[in-house]
């Protein structure tokens, strides 16, 4: 049964994704990568977030910050998109029937006034030895934000001069919906 | 930006001098011979300040970028050495853009590229292991911290002007500026845009970009070409990812006789490239005529873009030399 519809509420999934988060925490001594609880874990994340996310099992869950919309459904698998090749109504390029994900997510992270500009970050290249495993354990354990000496070495440029943010805000309104409609 | 140059290409000494810049996109040939290459590039070479080696552009297999790279730097042209990431993995790419930076290639397009469903064929595997903006990263950590993205260092660092390739036209349209926000912060110096045909639309962008404070932070080329007829025209902008062509353009073609519509696209395409020089924060043209190089000349002459500044200390490319084949001493 497909439950994508409840995608179309970003800001209760984003309440809902906070309090789950913390309701997380204190079972992170039995949830741990090769305990028994483990693939129970993975069960419940793929049988939960399928059917309304249409979850990948990437392991390193960046729902939040991508408008609760999962990038890694994106045909071309694009975690800072969208990509130059989205039609003139929103659709995908790859399946010209279809949104394009990062439309949505654009158009989702409007309405999430707490993870919304959460989107503006640039995500780092996925890390393949995850896939198939539980993105809730990896999140507990900081797995998923441990990234690769090079990247985190990196001199960090912000992606919105700071002296500019405020424009940015002000922008950050959900006018986009008549262009792509 | 700072004084020193990053990568010290042509195409980045033009660019730093303020004068208008042209590139120009090559046509990779279907063929093992060298020959199709040069031939191309130099109908390019004196018109432009940068030639494009495209990377299998809609999906469909030509001769490698980075091997057209190779054959231009050895005859002193300066190509602009663009890489997708459909095709290759991370541990590839890193290594190709070491190799490419040996070659003397000093200007890299890193695009994320069009999906395989769109070439001829669609039963490829997929890689897209890095996405644009990640490459982009990528190549600005090896280039400015000296370092794979491992963290492994580099005793030489490549020195690469890097490039990105921006799609004003495509929804969501303000989310556009933040997303060029983001490539420029991931690293990208220049920036390629797809085809303009809409110079009210790109006005608007330009305007939004100057207001995030970006406009000085990268150097802007617009994309341009010309339509060759109407039917082109509706072929592109239904078939061709991100094309976006307004009505207009499309019924000024439709009013011109069928014979006459090639010389009327390229005065649409001359039109184009005048009105976007006038707007602020654009430093040059990208020009892209599929299999059409001697139509790019003939645009740029037209549009008063002609002649290009001189090459330092390079002969004219008309009586290139080619590198003398290094005999290898047989060890018995």
């Amino acid at each position: 049964m497909s439950l994508r519809f409840l995608q179309n509420y970003p800001h209760a999934l984003e309440v809902i994704y906070d309090v789950f988060e913390r309701a997380l925490q204190p079972f992170s001594r039995w949830l741990k990568p090769g305990s028994i609880l483990e693939p129970l874990v993975v069960w419940t994340e793929r049988t939960g977030k399928g059917p309304v996310f249409d979850c990948q099992m990437c392991g390193q869950c960046i729902l939040h910050s991508t408008g609760m919309t999962c990038s890694m459904t994106c045909p071309k698998n694009i975690r800072n998109g969208p990509c130059g090749g989205v039609r003139t109504n929103g659709n995908c390029e790859v399946k010209p029937e279809t949104r394009c994900v990062w439309v949505e997510a654009y158009e989702r992270s409007l309405e999430m006034p707490r993870y919304g500009p959460e989107i503006l970050q640039i995500q780092p290249p996925v890390n393949r030895q995850l896939e198939g495993t539980a993105s809730w354990i990896n999140m507990l354990h900081g797995f998923d934000a441990d990234m690769p000496d090079g990247w985190v070495n990196t001199t960090e440029i912000p992606v919105i001069p700071p002296e500019k943010d405020q424009i940015t805000r002000a922008s950050w309104t959900p006018n986009s919906k008549q262009a792509a409609a | 930006m700072d004084t020193e140059l990053k990568a010290g290409g042509r195409l980045e000494r033009v660019l730093r001098s303020g004068r208008f810049a042209v590139t120009a996109e090559l046509n990779p040939p279907d063929s093992a011979d060298a020959e199709d290459v040069y031939r191309a590039a130099l109908v390019l070479s004196t018109v432009c300040d940068g030639i494009n080696a495209v990377d299998a552009s809609g999906a469909h297999c030509h001769m490698s970028s980075v091997a057209i790279c190779a054959l231009l730097t050895r005859a002193g042209y300066e190509p602009i050495y663009q890489i997708a990431c459909r095709d290759r993995n991370r541990i590839a790419i890193q290594g190709d853009l070491l190799g490419a930076a040996a070659m003397g290639v000093r200007n890299v397009l890193c695009i994320t590229g069009d999906d395989v469903t769109v070439g001829d064929q669609p039963e490829a595997k997929r890689v897209f292991d890095f996405d644009s903006i990640q490459l982009l990263r990528t190549a600005r950590m090896m280039r400015d911290e000296g370092m794979f993205l491992s963290g492994r260092k580099l005793s030489t660092r490549p020195r690469l002007l890097l490039g990105a390739a921006a799609n004003p036209f495509a929804p969501p349209l303000d989310w556009r500026p933040m997303r060029l926000a983001k490539k420029i912060a991931a690293g990208a110096d220049f920036i390629q845009t797809q085809y303009c045909f809409d110079v009210p639309r790109l006005s608007e962008y330009m305007d939004q970009v100057r207001d995030l404070g970006l406009l000085d932070q990268v150097y802007f080329l617009v994309g341009v070409g010309p339509l060759r007829s109407e039917k082109a025209a509706e072929y592109m902008r239904s078939k061709v990812p991100g094309v976006v062509i307004p009505d207009e353009i499309v019924e000024r073609l439709r009013k011109t006789p069928k014979k006459l519509q090639r010389e009327e696209g390229k005065r649409i395409c001359v039109e184009i490239i005048q009105q976007v020089r006038e707007l602020e924060g654009v430093d040059g043209v990208h020009v892209m005529a599929y299999r059409h190089e001697h139509l790019v000349a003939e645009i740029i002459e037209e549009a008063g873009l002609f002649p290009r500044p001189r090459r330092h200390g390079a002969s004219d490319p008309a009586s290139r030399a080619r590198p003398k084949q290094r005999s290898v001493p047989s060890k018995d």
